[in-house]
């Protein structure tokens, strides 16, 4: 029996747990329905970590298997199984959504403790981690879109968990729906891919990667473009990231899993995953990705220096740094694209979850600039989200640095241009984190000035949320480090956002491990431009020297002073993100609003169904003369057939003898 | 002639002409018991309609699977002077509406309690029923007509009788409407039997006698096509001719729409598919762009105009609009995909759209009114009521792992195979799905409910049993579609094969694939119906 067979059990595990919490949910309560949850997401990790040993013990042309399950949706030509692809890249993503994924279960135990719908949660949560697994694992495009739409509307449910607040029900809609928007590209990707190849398998003789050097350079360009603008939506990519920081409306613990380290790096992986066709496209295709890429890492971290509300920043950083992975795919550098997905996974949760920790220990305040000197307060989160700034940051020596400095060499590679806007995103980065770090966790205690946390609770429309049943909220003003459910993965998250470069470390050719491992994922796709040593060297200086110049910049402009001092460097065009998503709702609510309305009011009813009335009175006047023999009583008519129909029958039953 | 392949036919017993039978006898059982006594009417009503749906399930058991052809064929000279025979049959294309349809009505018939006059309502519905199985079974043209035209009776009563406020208006145009559209299907009927007997010297209204011999010149059977095209199209109802939709969906009975867009609109659908392509296969492939076209405009034209309505149920009906465009579409794609994503969404549809019609009932009998304005909140109130909902809205939106994704993808894929720019537009019209009804949702569920919203009870358990078999079906049919399928493409394959064997249309390799035998086929056209002597 091959080992790497029982490959389902990473995605059922969590699916166990889902019907598990869905039956008995609200019987196991608060806070065992989060701890059977959580148990579901150890299983699953352990199962990843059995099938990455099996995998290991393989030699490398040996590392891909395929573990069929039952045959999904077959039609003639079309034979769509439900079955999963174990290969180094399918069990790299495996291993960190359920390694980080089980983290942030057990966080979500302290988050959500005293929520009315605790167990509703794990619900979700469970069936986004099956979701998500099935993504990474599928054998073929259209598993791959089954786990693709699953989490896209477990996203929904979960931004929109708070549902009675209007913000949060609005934002879980627009997400569900812009997303579609890139969905549309997904589904012509594979009806082209079928058109063409006939399969939507992945591998196997007939599978579209197999077979991707038969497709024309035309048809290969489509596909990619077309699978691009779903990752574009996925991925939060220029110009349809709109839904990603209004997603913050969500519970932190799902901004942390969902909205930075797994669901939005899902096109991301589809990218990489569809290496060998981008690699047939025309350069023009990869280009183009390159530079959205590019455009969103620098657009995105602008914004983040503008931002007031401690997870908005997070949120447009973690635009940024998508725009980032997708800047190496479009570079061709897909080990790069990993490799920083996988760090960014680790800080960016860590990131999230310490402002969580902050938002929680502050009664739900959110905004930077009514806190400050909380490292007093909450030492734990503090710490951690040091390492967590310091490696996003691109501090020499932290995950950060070794992943975006193979990011930016392989856009050096691609373009020095592309590079350019690379290292200044970087700088950006350094400097709105450096300038969130200052405004948390030093300076004046400004949450003490104001009554913040009443006021914030008054405003706040689910009084619920604010006030879990520990004892908080009423009275205590005082910020208090949150428990050791919350701290514990805050910990191990930081250990890994530290030392995740030595996934990957450029030193000798024998310490780039993630490079080896993934090999056999990507073959010749992965062949990317290798640069002179001295080249390298120069170009991680200059990525560190303007990590630190951000740093530098923000300390100087943030450190120990009054927020109201640096209303120069909040311009109001960044804080509105450069008025696209305002521009997108006016739009959409004005002319495509009017444009809907007159087809349903004035065409549909006036028009349309005025033409059909129109014909009615005609004939009804026209009539008029009839009158005597038409009673011009509908039933009357509906009667004469049924009574006809009758006679019939009675006629028929006579002649058949009966 | 033929060696027959119908498996349980014969004269051991008549399972189909049984299953017309029994919610006829149902429905004169009813009209013979006294008025008051309406606990008795109530479980005649519903041990019929169990019965009938018995039968089906027994019917989809024994279904031979991988046979192309007509099973259980049931033959009886009617009229032999015209040539007309009561002939019922089933085939991969009907079996599961016969099914849906038996399965939908105890449903209706359970879930809304109706108080005015049970007995009527309760005789009017199993009439509809047995109205409704007969066009799914006949494969007579004149008593497909028979049945096509019987069921607008009932319904047309059930509306009028039993509907909301402007319920005279939106019966009259529903009953005038579709009979419109049959004027012509009666004359093309009878012209292409004559027409027929000229040619052939053989007068019947047997429809594989017709269609096997084709007859016809060119240019005459494009214009009886477009005569059996407009009559399907206004019960389908295809854009432009879809008004009567909203008005009537909207004023019946709960059940009534249930039924109405469970079944009814598949009348056409099914008329399209069966009669359309089958008897006149080179009319639709030349005739394929015009309702291609009138199927991408009533996709994105049905979203758009449904995301609009200020009432809940008319949304509702206007995503009908949507829907069965798509369900045109695959139809006229030709390809095996997207004909046998066109049945099963015809499938998907009953199960998604009744569901949704219970719901919205559901709403109204708490909150005596439709109005999204109206409403809000109400999932904290009544939190399992919106997780059903939310459940079958996502059916409807086309989510995987509900059985809508599977049809609208195999429709669109089998579409894209044959005319791509149609397939990329009834694309977007996904995209448009989730606009209306996401919105719908978050305005009428989500937010902090205000007023009488607040105190809504929580689906009752009788509700919950009614729904359960409809979200088993969404879940079933969207996990494990197989069974199904399988049972759908032989009939369609051999569809295809005859549109190519009788057209220049050729479907493209990747659609037949390996082992599909496809080209095989024309060589000996459905061999496995009989019946001819």
């Amino acid at each position: 029996m091959e080992v790497l067979d029982a490959a389902w059990l990473i995605p059922a595990l969590p699916l166990a747990g889902f019907f598990t919490l869905l039956v008995a949910g609200r019987r196991l309560g608060d806070p065992l329905a989060g701890w059977v949850g959580t148990s579901a997401m150890a299983g699953a990790f352990l199962a990843a970590l059995v099938m990455f040993g099996r995998l290991l013990s393989l030699p490398g042309e040996e590392r891909r298997h395929v573990a069929r399950l039952f045959a999904w949706v077959p039609v003639g030509g079309l034979q769509v199984d439900v079955a999963f692809l174990v290969d180094p890249l399918s069990i790299t993503m495996a291993l960190f959504v359920t390694g980080i994924g089980m983290l942030i279960h057990l966080y979500s135990v302290g988050y959500m403790h005293g929520d009315e719908r605790f167990p509703t949660f794990f619900v979700y949560l469970n069936l986004f981690a099956f979701s998500m697994l099935v993504l990474v694992l599928a054998d073929n495009l259209l598993l791959t879109f089954l786990g693709w739409e699953g989490v896209g509307a477990c996203s929904y449910f979960l931004i929109s968990f708070w549902f009675t607040r209007e913000s949060a029900a609005v934002a879980g809609k627009k997400a569900f729906v812009t997303n579609r928007i890139g969905d549309f590209g997904f589904m012509i990707a594979m009806f082209l891919l079928f058109a063409s190849i006939g399969s939507l398998d992945y591998y196997g003789s007939a599978g579209v990667l197999t077979n991707a050097e038969r497709l024309s350079t035309y048809t290969a360009s489509a596909v990619a473009l077309l699978l691009f603008l779903g990752a574009v939506g996925k991925s939060a990519q220029l110009p349809l990231f709109v839904w990603l920081p209004d997603a913050m409306e969500g519970p932190t613990p799902v901004s942390a899993l969902i909205h930075a380290a797994t669901m939005v790096t899902a096109g991301v992986y589809l990218l990489c995953r569809a290496a060998p066709i981008l690699v047939e496209a025309d350069p023009a295709v990869t280009m183009l990705i390159a530079v959205v890429g590019a455009a969103t890492a620098l657009f995105a971290a602008t914004v983040a220096c503008a931002q007031d509300d401690i997870k908005k920043v997070l949120a447009y950083s973690t635009v940024s740094q998508l725009g980032y992975m997708v800047l190496a795919v479009g570079s061709g550098a897909y080990v790069a694209a990993i490799f920083h997905m996988v760090t960014h996974a680790f800080f960016k949760a860590l990131l999230f979850l310490g402002a969580g920790s902050v938002i929680h220990g502050l009664h739900d305040e959110q905004d930077m600039k009514r806190m400050g000197s909380l490292r007093k307060w909450m030492p734990v989160t503090w710490a951690t989200f040091m390492v967590g700034w310091l490696a996003i940051s691109g501090f020499p020596g932290l995950s950060g640095f070794w992943s975006k400095d193979e990011v930016l060499a392989g856009a050096w590679g691609r373009s020095p241009l592309l590079w350019l806007a690379g290292v200044v995103t970087a700088l950006l980065t350094a400097y709105y984190m450096s300038r969130q770090v200052f405004l948390v966790f030093y300076g004046e205690e400004r949450w003490r000035s104001e009554p913040a946390s009443d006021k914030s609770e008054l405003t706040e429309p689910e009084p619920e949320v604010g006030a879990p049943a520990g004892g908080h909220g009423g009275g205590a003003a005082e910020p208090h480090e949150s428990p050791w459910v919350m701290t514990l993965p805050l910990v191990v998250l930081a250990g890994l956002a530290a030392v995740g470069g030595l996934l990957n470390l450029p030193l000798f050719s024998k310490t780039l491990f993630l490079e080896h491992w993934l090999e056999p994922s990507f073959g010749h796709a992965a062949e990317h431009h290798v640069l002179a040593t001295g080249t390298k060297i120069l170009l991680g200086a200059a990525a560190g020297a303007a990590a630190l110049a951000g740093i530098g910049i923000a300390y100087v402009r943030w450190y120990g002073r009054r927020p109201e001092e640096n209303q120069a460097l909040e311009p109001a065009l960044l804080k509105r993100a450069w008025g696209l998503d305002a521009a997108y709702a006016s739009v959409v609510g004005g002319p495509g609003r009017l444009a809907a309305s007159w087809a349903a009011y004035t065409f549909d009813k006036r028009i349309v169904d005025g033409a059909v009335n129109g014909v009615a009175t005609l004939v009804r006047e026209g009539g008029g003369r009839l009158r005597r023999v038409q009673t011009g009583f509908v039933r009357n008519y509906a009667l004469g057939i049924a009574g006809g129909v009758v006679l019939l029958l009675a006629w028929t039953l006579a002649r058949v003898g009966l | 002639m033929m060696a027959i392949a119908e498996s349980g036919s014969g004269p051991a017993f008549p399972l189909l002409s049984a299953l017309v039978v029994v919610p006829a006898a149902g429905a004169l059982v009813v009209a013979l018991l006294p008025r008051y006594q309406e606990g008795v009417i109530r479980v005649v009503g519903l041990v019929t309609t169990v019965a009938a749906a018995v039968l089906a399930t027994f019917m989809a058991i024994n279904f031979k699977a991988g046979a192309d052809g007509f099973q259980f064929l049931t033959r009886q000279q009617w009229i032999p002077e015209f040539g007309i025979s009561w002939k019922l049959g089933v085939d991969g294309i009907s079996l599961w509406l016969v099914v849906l349809t038996a399965l939908l009505f105890p449903i209706a018939l359970a879930g809304p309690i109706v108080k005015k006059d049970v007995k009527n309502y309760t005789a009017w519905m199993l009439v509809l029923e047995a109205g409704c199985l007969g066009v799914f079974l006949a494969l007579d043209l004149l008593v497909f007509f028979f049945f096509f035209e019987i069921v607008l009776v009932p319904m047309y009563f059930l509306i009028a009788g039993w509907g909301y406020e402007n319920r005279v208006y939106a019966s009259l145009k529903f009953f005038l409407y579709t009979l419109f559209g049959s004027a012509f299907l009666l004359v093309g009927m009878l012209s292409l039997v004559f027409l027929h007997q000229r040619a052939t010297g053989e007068l019947t209204f047997d429809l594989v006698r017709l269609a096997e011999s084709q007859s016809l010149a060119e240019s005459t059977a494009r214009w009886l096509f477009l005569a059996f095209a407009v009559a399907f199209a206004v019960k389908v109802p295809l854009f432009p001719v879809h008004t009567w939709l909203p008005d009537a969906h909207t004023e019946a009975p709960t059940a009534g729409s249930v039924i109405l867009a469970g079944v009814l609109l598949k009348l056409g659908t099914y008329g399209i598919l069966r009669f359309g392509l089958y008897l006149f296969p080179a009319a639709a492939v030349d005739l394929a762009p015009v309702l291609l076209t009138m199927a991408t405009i009533g996709i994105v034209y049905g979203a758009l105009v449904a995301a609009m309505q200020k009432d809940l149920k008319r949304l509702v009906a206007y995503s009908s609009v949507a829907h069965l465009g798509f369900i045109i579409l695959g139809t006229f794609a030709f390809t095996r995909q997207g004909l046998s994503g066109g049945v099963l969404q015809m499938v998907n549809h009953g199960i998604s759209t009744g569901a949704l019609f219970l719901l919205v009932g559901m709403i109204y009998e708490r909150r005596h009114t439709r109005q999204i304005a109206e409403l809000n909140g109400l999932q904290k109130p009544a939190p399992v009521l919106a997780a059903v909902f939310m459940v079958v809205m996502l059916s409807s939106v086309g989510l995987p792992v509900l059985n809508g994704f599977v049809g609208e993808f195999l429709i669109l894929l089998g579409t894209f195979a044959t005319h791509r720019w149609y397939a990329v537009v009834g694309t977007a019209g996904v995209v448009l799905a989730a606009v209306y009804l996401l919105w719908a949702y978050q305005r009428v569920f989500h937010g902090e409910p205000q007023g009488d919203n607040r105190t809504i009870p929580d689906m009752t358990w009788r509700e919950r049993g009614v729904m359960v078999p409809l979200l088993v079906a969404i879940v079933a049919l969207g996990v494990y579609p197989k069974p199904v399928l399988d049972r759908i493409e032989p009939s369609v394959a051999s569809l295809v094969a005859h549109i190519e064997q009788h057209s220049d249309f050729r479907e493209p390799g990747v659609a037949k694939g390996r082992g599909a035998g496809a080209d095989k086929a024309p060589e000996e056209p459905h061999a496995a119906d009989g019946g001819h002597p």
